[in-house]
């Protein structure tokens, strides 16, 4: 009786793209089962590496560009501004052994979902020291070196409470809410049209999305951060972009996060 | 008698009145069929207007998305030109999930910038 109520709701999860009211488990094995019947031939664990998956010859010039990649630079100067600020290092003690995998994570005592800058910025106001500005390299550069040190590890986002779904039903709205002039949703490029290509430029699987930031883009002239890419694609259907690190792209980001649950970090990276 | 020139008079303003707005509303005389169509192409191929390549193949366009249909053969697909027309305007009308942007509707085309849109659209 239960197994075939649990067959039951898969069937219908995967009949429609949007996740329902269902629990954020339900949603995120919707959300994943719809890409692998998008896209039977590609391996989930593929879906970290965006646009690459669907164009092999966009692919091999990216594994070209791969080999010496122009994030190098970040990680190394993201190394030494992080050992600089030695109260960072206090913060974050275990961070030569990755801690990107424990963001997003919702914190009970601020009833918030704190990011890894968000966190590193927290650290440094507490001890009296100057915040990082969000847009500025060096925390982007610090990112990219703590992101380096988590690589491979899992994304295993967490909902731990009613405060915590709340957060991410949030995100979860945003994610699926029709937004400027344009009129577009995320998922309307990201999950209704992945594959599909908007003038010449190939829309990633939203699946995968969030396990490789910052990226160097060439279009950036450097590294850019999640957020800032939250900006651009607001942007995009010239809508107003909210802040970096504000309360809507953290959330944005806590949903997004957890329907990648299961696949791995893989950041810094370099997109086209 | 004297009242009825002033009414006759006044008749003959309005009237004037009435076919210089029509004509002003109109697009202007000297304008052809087929130079509407030419600015319509223009603005549908215009990043910062239609925008219309974005997701269309459209005869004349380089490097066209694939998120809607090929325009083409609009004649047969719209032998009400008002449909099209509504289309462009707010596609959720006929499709609510629609992905296309309402470029009437939102404004983002504006009204005379949108008829140009239908006619070249119409001549595909
Ligand atoms: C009008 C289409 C469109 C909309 C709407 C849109 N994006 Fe994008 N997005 C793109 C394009 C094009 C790119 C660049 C190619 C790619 O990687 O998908 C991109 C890239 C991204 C990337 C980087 C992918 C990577 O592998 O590095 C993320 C993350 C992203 N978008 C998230 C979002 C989120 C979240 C929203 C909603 C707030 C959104 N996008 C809305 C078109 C869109
Ligand atoms: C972001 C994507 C997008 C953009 C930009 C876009 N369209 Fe569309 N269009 C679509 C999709 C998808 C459809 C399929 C029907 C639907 O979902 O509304 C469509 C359908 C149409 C149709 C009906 C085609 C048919 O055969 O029935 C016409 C006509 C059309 N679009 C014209 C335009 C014009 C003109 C512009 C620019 C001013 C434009 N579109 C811009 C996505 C787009």
């Amino acid at each position: 009786m239960k197994k075939s109520y649990y067959l039951l709701i898969i069937c219908l999860t995967s009949v429609i793209s949007t996740p329902g009211q269902t629990t954020p488990e339900n949603d995120r094995s919707a959300y994943q089962n719809y890409f692998k019947q998008k896209f039977p031939s590609i391996e989930l664990k593929e879906f970290i590496n965006g646009i690459y998956i669907l164009d092999s010859s966009l692919r091999e010039y990216w594994e070209a560009i791969e080999e010496f990649p122009p994030y190098e630079t970040a990680i190394e100067e993201g190394e030494i501004a992080f050992n600089n600020h030695k109260i960072l290092k206090q913060c974050f003690p275990k961070a030569t052994q990755g801690i990107v995998q424990n963001y997003p994570h919702f914190d009970r005592n601020t009833a918030q979902v704190i990011t890894l800058p968000l966190a590193i910025n927290t650290c440094l106001a507490k001890h009296g020291k100057p915040e990082l500005d969000y847009q500025q390299n060096t925390i982007i550069q610090m990112l990219a070196y703590l992101t380096y040190q988590s690589r491979g590890k899992r994304i295993a986002t967490k909902i731990p409470s009613a405060a915590a779904k709340n957060a991410y039903d949030k995100g979860m709205e945003f994610y699926y809410a029709r937004r400027g002039q344009l009129n577009l949703a995320c998922a309307h490029c990201h999950v209704d049209n992945a594959g599909q290509r908007m003038r010449a430029e190939l829309l990633s699987p939203g699946l995968g999305q969030p396990s490789h930031f910052p990226v160097y883009r060439a279009k950036w002239g450097g590294m850019g951060s999640l957020h800032r890419q939250f900006e651009r694609c607001n942007k995009r259907v010239r809508a107003k972009p909210f802040d970096l690190q504000s309360e809507e792209y953290r959330n944005l980001e806590y949903f997004l996060t957890y329907m990648s649950n299961g696949l791995t970090w893989n950041g810094p990276s370099v997109r086209d | 008698m004297k009242n009825q020139t002033v009414l006759n008079l006044a008749i003959n303003i309005l009237i004037f009145f009435l076919l210089s707005s029509i004509s002003a509303s109109r697009i202007s005389f000297g304008e052809t069929q087929a130079s509407l169509i030419a600015q319509g192409k223009k603005i549908a191929f215009n990043r910062k207007k239609g925008n219309c390549l974005a997701c269309h193949a459209i005869k004349g366009g380089s490097l066209p998305g694939n998120i809607g249909p090929p325009l083409i053969n609009m004649r047969d697909r719209y032998p009400d030109k008002e449909q099209l027309q509504t289309q462009i305007w707010d596609p959720t009308q006929y499709n609510q999930h629609s992905i296309m942007p309402p470029f009437g509707k939102h404004e983002i085309l504006t009204k005379e910038e949108l008829d140009k849109v239908v006619e070249f659209v119409y001549s595909l």
